[in-house]
């Protein structure tokens, strides 16, 4: 006798407890095995790119916060650079300097969110503890730097909205400390830590077998979708935005793009753990050289700009993220449209997807790192 | 001689009115003894979910749970302070509202926890928790325990059919196939001390290893298979893709809220001391330490028995509790292979070495 069997669909999402998200994933099983899967986005829609029509350029800064909530400043950043460019404003030096340290203090925090968060989808709950202390060094910073923690609404057009704080005192600093201090004290310590979190996690035999060889995206295919950041690196496509058009300081800096050859989980893993290093290496030069001066430059807060148009790009921490702005001779712009990874990231997870185990959904999804406000915008 | 029958004789000794004969007899003694256990178990579950927080709090480097106590606890220690947590967890699960989803198989919904934690239950009859101190003292004990151990499967596979959901049916069905898979390898590395014995019973083995040395040498392959196999018998971690949160939402428990969830939940951790107390008895000699026999008062051996088995069995637990915090999950057919190709070679190995053992040592 043979069994009658049947293959059924499950809703992942958009209120699945361990999704990015609202994502919501219409996944095919037979069993265990999924068969197909279809990614529905759209729950997390705010119509931002419309919102940005109606508000003057300085208005619109904070809902940029709104795109990608992990990584605020890089939000900020695209959207600040493409008007400057059209409008011809220079940032001060020390205005340019502390963006990129925002900026990559900001790209470690985002990753030690994706480290805890990834284990934890592993099943492994205390490293993204140990992550979450860390990343709470930072938003320490961030909230004594600006004020917030999360959606920081910093930068400015010709610089950023406040200069660093002369002195800072946190539980974890040694009394009260020069800002560049407890950033270098923090910087410093964060790397044993990192060391501690990848010796609990990469040796591990089990997240060994859960990652290596598990989603593996083919070279092609990465570049065909038009995949960035760590997802592209990781098919070994040395492609870095900060390297391939460099813009604000990042040509006078001194760092390296990790690349590797696999595509798979454990090598997007590697290459983000890789760029944390990188990033403190971008920090502590930044910190040695930070210019003395003028945080930003004094403009009106109103900024009437040439008719025109204009792309800027950045490399946020999930890759490459642009703004297309199109500005019409008025204090708003008329078309403004952003480029994010996340979405392309996103796509070629159907095609991971095929053939793999229920279990590997959440984990290939979480080491592909999308966010979803920045998908839906 | 069981639990029961020490309180007859105490009874005795303390010259009852013949009056009161009735509080002798089979029935009274069944419940005294029914209301011991469970009373043992609910404290233990108690002590035992603050103690997991308490640990996974200090390998997470936070504090854990430090309000629900004595006030001038909480201030002074680390450790002692919120106590009451798991009291308090408790009786809000009491007090929740008691969700019945719509079209579920009323019967195996509400049966499925009570199952769950009645197996459970069932396995508490033939621990030797002391010297003399097991309910009863089957001479098929080690058969009897793993009996009643999969008697648990049919229950959560109940929980998972009867929810009507298919995150439920999903971990119901990866909990049958992981258990059945896990309790192979469990028997075989359990047979190494059986063998080395000469009996099924807990107490004789118990009282084999206080003659001679414990279990775990020459069966160390045997503890290791059979803590691992008991991880995935108690759906902890690394081992707990039945109720895998990040895929499953919450497995075959997703459906369940309130003192049903409560259940499962108690039984969960009911059966990481069963685990313990069975690793203890057949692998770290139970009960028995260097020094019991001279103790002349058989009370207070008992007790000092008792106290040895408990901190014996809490260091399996703990042991556990490590494992559990460490360790992420393994995939549903990685679990299959490993349990196959893996653990139950090494248990057969294991069954050798403890042959061989048996054979040399009858010889000299």
């Amino acid at each position: 006798m043979t069994l009658k069997t049947e293959e059924f669909y499950i809703n992942m999402g958009p209120q699945h407890p361990s999704m990015h998200g609202v994502l919501r994933l219409l996944v095919k099983l037979d069993g265990e095995y999924i068969v197909d899967c279809e990614p529905v986005i759209g729950y997390l829609h705010r119509s931002i790119e419309k919102m940005a029509e109606g508000k003057h350029f300085g208005q619109f800064i904070p809902v940029t916060d709104r795109l990608d909530y992990v990584t605020s400043m890089s939000a900020n950043y695209v959207f600040v650079l493409a008007v400057e460019r059209l409008a011809d404003i220079v940032p001060t030096p020390r205005g340019d300097y502390i963006r990129v340290l925002m900026v990559e203090l900001n790209r470690i925090a985002s990753h030690l969110l994706w480290f805890g968060t990834n284990t934890l989808e592993l099943g492994a709950t205390t490293p993204f503890l140990y992550a979450f202390q860390e990343r709470e060094k930072i938003l320490d910073m961030f909230e004594a730097t600006c004020g917030q923690r999360l959606t920081y609404n910093y930068l400015r057009l010709g610089g950023v909205a406040y200069d660093l704080p002369k002195t800072v005192s946190f539980a974890w600093t040694d009394g009260v400390m020069p800002f560049e201090k407890a950033c270098e004290k923090f910087l410093n310590e964060m790397i044993p830590v990192l060391d501690m979190c990848e010796e609990l996690v990469s040796e591990n035999a089990i997240f060994l077998k859960r990652t290596r060889g598990v989603g593996v995206l083919p070279r092609d295919l990465a570049v065909d979708a038009g995949c960035s950041g760590p997802v592209i690196r990781a098919c070994g496509v040395k492609y870095d935005v900060r390297k391939a058009v460099p813009y604000s300081i990042y040509s006078e800096l001194d760092f390296d793009i990790p690349t590797r050859e696999n595509g798979d989980s454990w090598d997007r893993y590697k290459i983000r753990m890789d760029e944390i290093r990188e990033s403190t290496k971008i920090c502590h030069q930044v910190l040695a050289k930070m210019p003395k001066g003028a945080f930003k430059q004094v403009l009106p807060n109103r900024i009437w700009v040439p008719p025109g148009e204009v792309y800027s790009r950045i490399e946020n921490s999930r890759g490459d993220m642009g703004t297309y702005l199109v500005a019409d001779g008025s204090e708003k712009s008329y078309r403004c449209k952003f480029r994010t990874p996340s979405f392309s990231n996103l796509c070629v997870m159907p095609y991971l997807l095929k053939g793999a185990l229920v279990a590997d959904l959440i984990a290939i999804g979480a080491s592909l790192d999308f966010v979803l406000p920045e998908i839906d915008r | 001689m069981g639990i029961a029958d020490r309180i007859r004789n105490l009874f005795d000794s303390a010259g009852l009115p013949p009056a009161l004969d009735w509080v002798k007899s089979d029935i009274v003694m069944m419940l005294v003894v029914l209301v011991l256990v469970i009373g043992f178990i609910s404290v233990s579950v108690l002590f035992l979910i603050w103690l997991e927080r308490k640990v996974s709090a200090r390998i997470q480097r936070r504090m854990g749970p430090m309000l629900a106590g004595i006030p001038w606890l909480n201030a002074k220690s680390m450790w002692l302070g919120g106590i009451f947590q798991t009291a308090a967890d408790a009786i809000k699960l009491l007090i929740k509202e008691d969700l019945t989803p719509a079209e579920v198989d009323k019967l195996v919904y509400f049966l499925a926890p009570m199952l769950v934690f009645t197996a459970s239950l069932m396995s508490y009859v033939v621990i030797p928790f002391g010297d003399g101190l097991s309910v009863t003292d089957l001479n098929v004990g080690v058969v009897y325990l793993l009996a009643v151990s999969s008697i648990a499967v049919l229950a959560i596979m109940m929980a998972g059919w009867g929810s009507n959901s298919k995150y439920s049916l999903l971990g119901g069905l990866r909990s049958v196939a992981q258990m059945i898979s896990y309790e192979i390898p469990m028997i075989f590395a359990l047979l190494g001390p059986v063998l080395m014995a000469g009996s099924l019973s807990m107490q004789d083995i118990v009282k084999a290893q206080a003659a001679s040395h414990w279990f775990i040498i020459p069966n160390i392959i045997g503890f290791i298979v059979f803590i691992i196999a008991g991880t995935a018998e108690t759906n902890r971690p690394p081992f707990d893709l039945p109720e895998g949160e990040s895929e499953l939402v919450a497995g075959f428990v997703t459906e369940y809220s309130g003192m049903k969830f409560a259940m499962f939940f108690l039984a969960e951790f009911s059966n990481l001391f069963v685990v313990s107390a069975v690793a203890t008895t057949l692998f770290l000699g139970g009960w028995a330490f260097p020094g019991l026999d001279a103790i002349a008062d058989p009370a207070i051996r008992t007790l000092v028995s008792f106290l040895v088995f408990l901190v014996k069995t809490y260091v399996i637990i703990l042991l556990l509790m490590w494992i559990r915090w460490t360790f992420p999950r393994l995939r549903v057919d990685q679990l299959m292979h490993f349990g196959w190709k893996t653990l139950l070679p090494f248990a057969f190995l294991n069954l050798l070495i403890a042959a061989i053992w048996v054979m040399v040592s009858v010889r000299m």
